[in-house]
């Protein structure tokens, strides 16, 4: 052959195989709604950055037929291209090749990405679109599986992994992504489940769909797997961009600098709260009063809304907030919340990410389901990832700061760098009410008129302790500020952590309340 | 998340907060006392076969009935000498968790 001839025939095998699963298929693919893996990776990706291997890669399963089937690029298409600039490495399963599933080599390509991305220190994402194992592969799927999974627990805290749900992620297949940094999902498209609804009603005559099971919106709502939820494909490809705007490429690295922004809010920050505690208000307009242009990128929006966790931006460095909800719940840490907001933490720590504290919230919810559901040891996660973050710790205290909830968002006590309140905040072991029951319960029983009583006296203990002037006598908070003045402060306050350097002693890891 | 009529009371010790609450919140079940006269089953699975009718005295420890679970056939047995007063399933039910089976009395 002439050189010429070589190059035309490179062509033909590419255009052959990049063709995936053939027409037919692709069809079926669109009619479902969904867009091609190839078609992904290019829309996530910067335009022409995208590098393709081990295109050419055939299985070599060889029972039940196998030995007769082509199955191009074995179902699945990796590769290497940049996001704004920031190195990426990918891969996407192909439903349109045999559903998908994964076989020996099917993984062999997704664990060599990884291995990439980890040796070159670069984020990875994976996208999911998969019917599962290749059954005819038997054992071999479940190792490939399995050295994913191991991979990816390798990989955790030393660079981003992002996973996207675009189709079926069922029985085991599921680990991967669960093991991952963020886990975004699209409406009407993404399923994931351990045990499809088929064999629920076999094994227990329990009716549910898929939607119902595994869809999109009870993963983003009810289990939390899901940090992200979109109504279509590119609105999830969109949040997928910016989330690596705000991230960095490894944990040895500091998320990209922008260039400084004022926020957009120019009213007073005091006016966007009640000053009764009983009243609730959104914390995310204190939050987008305060970050530069008011770009505030939630996560788990839909998760345990009783607390609020993202990124935004001060100065143009990265923040990661944590923020009761007084809108939801009063804002009390259960154990949905505290799992939500500990997670959060842990991330922001191993990615170097300083991490601002916004806090009011009345306590721990009470209730038979909570103590039952374990509120111990979900409640103790919170306390373990903000004592072990060695990031700048900033708290803002806006109003209310009862009891445990005190203790666990961030204070003075488990390590934060910098305490400031509002004078508008009420430190206290528990609510006036609360307090002046048990402490006055002398006075208000002896009373002639006890109802009375009990009003002066819940009056006393408001006046004398629902303040932050007590703690702050203590040296507790360090600074007793102005609600307008909470950006500048926190400016000053992230300008002088700069340097922040805090050793623990050695260890091979702690054993955190999981 | 601003409309003022979804605010609900909502108690929090001794103070009471204007706030939403979440779905899952809302249908969470109240804690009920366990009554020991009840055989609830622990797993969701099939009934395979009844050992015992109404009116039956049974001895701690005998088998009431076999339910089938995750392919592990599992005896349920009375929990202490008693009487059988109810059976509410039938062989062949397939049965969620925490179904009631059989009612007993000492």
């Amino acid at each position: 052959m002439s050189l010429k001839k070589h190059i035309l025939d490179l062509r033909k095998r590419k255009e052959k195989v990049e063709m995936g699963g053939g027409e037919k298929a692709i069809e079926k693919q669109v009619a479902m709604g969904k867009m091609t893996a190839r078609e992904r990776i290019l829309a996530i990706l910067d335009q022409d950055s995208f590098t393709e291997y081990d295109l050419f890669v055939e299985h070599e399963a060889k029972d039940f037929g196998m030995d007769k089937k082509q199955l191009h690029g074995d179902g699945v298409i990796i590769g290497t291209g940049t996001i704004y600039g920031a190195p990426i490495c990918v891969f996407a399963q192909d439903f349109t090749v045999a559903g998908g599933s994964l076989g020996l080599m099917h993984a062999r390509k997704i664990t060599k990405i990884m291995d990439h991305a980890l040796k070159m220190r670069v984020p990875l994402i994976g996208i999911n679109d998969s019917g599962g194992a290749r059954i005819q592969e038997g054992v071999n799927s479940l190792a490939g599986y399995g050295e994913i999974f191991y991979r990816n627990t390798i990989a955790s805290g030393v660079i981003p992994q992002i996973s996207v749900i675009l189709g079926p992620c069922a029985g085991g297949a599921v680990y991967s992504p669960a093991l991952t940094d963020f886990v975004f999902v699209v409406d009407n498209i993404s399923k994931m489940f351990i045990t499809g609804p088929g064999v629920i009603k076999t094994v227990l005559g329990e009716e549910i769909s898929m939607e119902e099971l595994g869809g999109a919106r009870v993963h983003a709502e009810t289990t939390g797997n899901a940090h992200f939820f979109a109504n279509s494909e590119q609105e999830c490809f969109e949040q997928i961009k910016k989330l690596i705007t705000f991230i960095p490429w490894n944990n040895s690295k500091k998320a990209k600098e922008f260039p400084p922004k004022e926020p957009l809010y120019k009213g007073n920050i005091e006016d966007l709260i009640p000053s009764d505690p009983r009243n609730p208000y959104d914390v995310r307009d204190v939050i987008k009063g305060i970050v530069d242009d008011g770009d505030f990128f939630e996560i788990q929006e839909l998760f345990a809304a009783n607390i609020v966790i993202g990124f935004g931006r001060l100065n143009g460095q990265t923040i990661g907030f944590v923020a009761n909800q007084p809108m939801v719940l009063a804002g009390v840490l259960d154990c949905d919340s505290s799992d939500k907001a500990a997670r959060f933490i842990r991330y922001c720590d191993s990615f170097n990410i300083p991490i601002v504290t916004l806090e009011d919230m009345p306590g721990y919810l009470p209730g038979a389901d909570q103590e039952h559901a374990g509120v111990i040891r979900h409640g103790a996660k919170v306390l373990y990832a903000y004592s072990e973050a060695t990031v700048p710790k900033i708290t803002v205290i806006l109003r209310k700061a009862y009891g445990g909830g005190y203790i666990a968002m961030n204070s003075r006590h488990l390590g934060a760098d910098f305490m400031f309140a509002w004078p508008t905040a009420e430190i206290a072991v528990m609510g006036p009410e609360g307090a002046a029951n048990i402490i006055f319960k002398k006075e208000i029983d002896a009373a002639e008129n006890p109802e009375e009583m009990r009003k002066l006296k819940v009056q006393e203990y408001r006046e004398k302790f629902a303040n932050p002037y007590v703690a702050a006598a203590k040296g507790y908070i360090d600074s007793v500020i102005e609600p307008n003045e909470t950006r500048n402060i926190l400016l000053h306050a992230l300008e002088v952590s700069e340097g922040k350097d805090i050793v623990h002693p050695d260890k091979k890891h702690g054993i955190p309340p999981f | 998340m601003s409309d003022k009529e979804e605010l609900v009371g909502f108690r929090v010790h001794t103070m009471e907060y204007q706030t939403k609450v979440t779905k899952k919140y809302a249908n969470r079940k109240a804690w009920q006392a366990p009554d020991p006269n009840e055989i609830k089953s622990y797993i969701p699975g099939t009934i395979i076969k009844i050992n015992v009718k109404v009116g039956d005295k049974v001895k701690e420890g005998e088998s009431l009935l076999v339910l089938e679970a995750m392919k592990m056939q599992n005896q349920i047995a009375m929990p202490f000498d008693g009487t059988v007063k109810e059976i509410c399933v039938k062989e062949g039910d397939k049965i969620p968790k925490n179904e009631l089976m059989v009612v007993i009395e000492e």
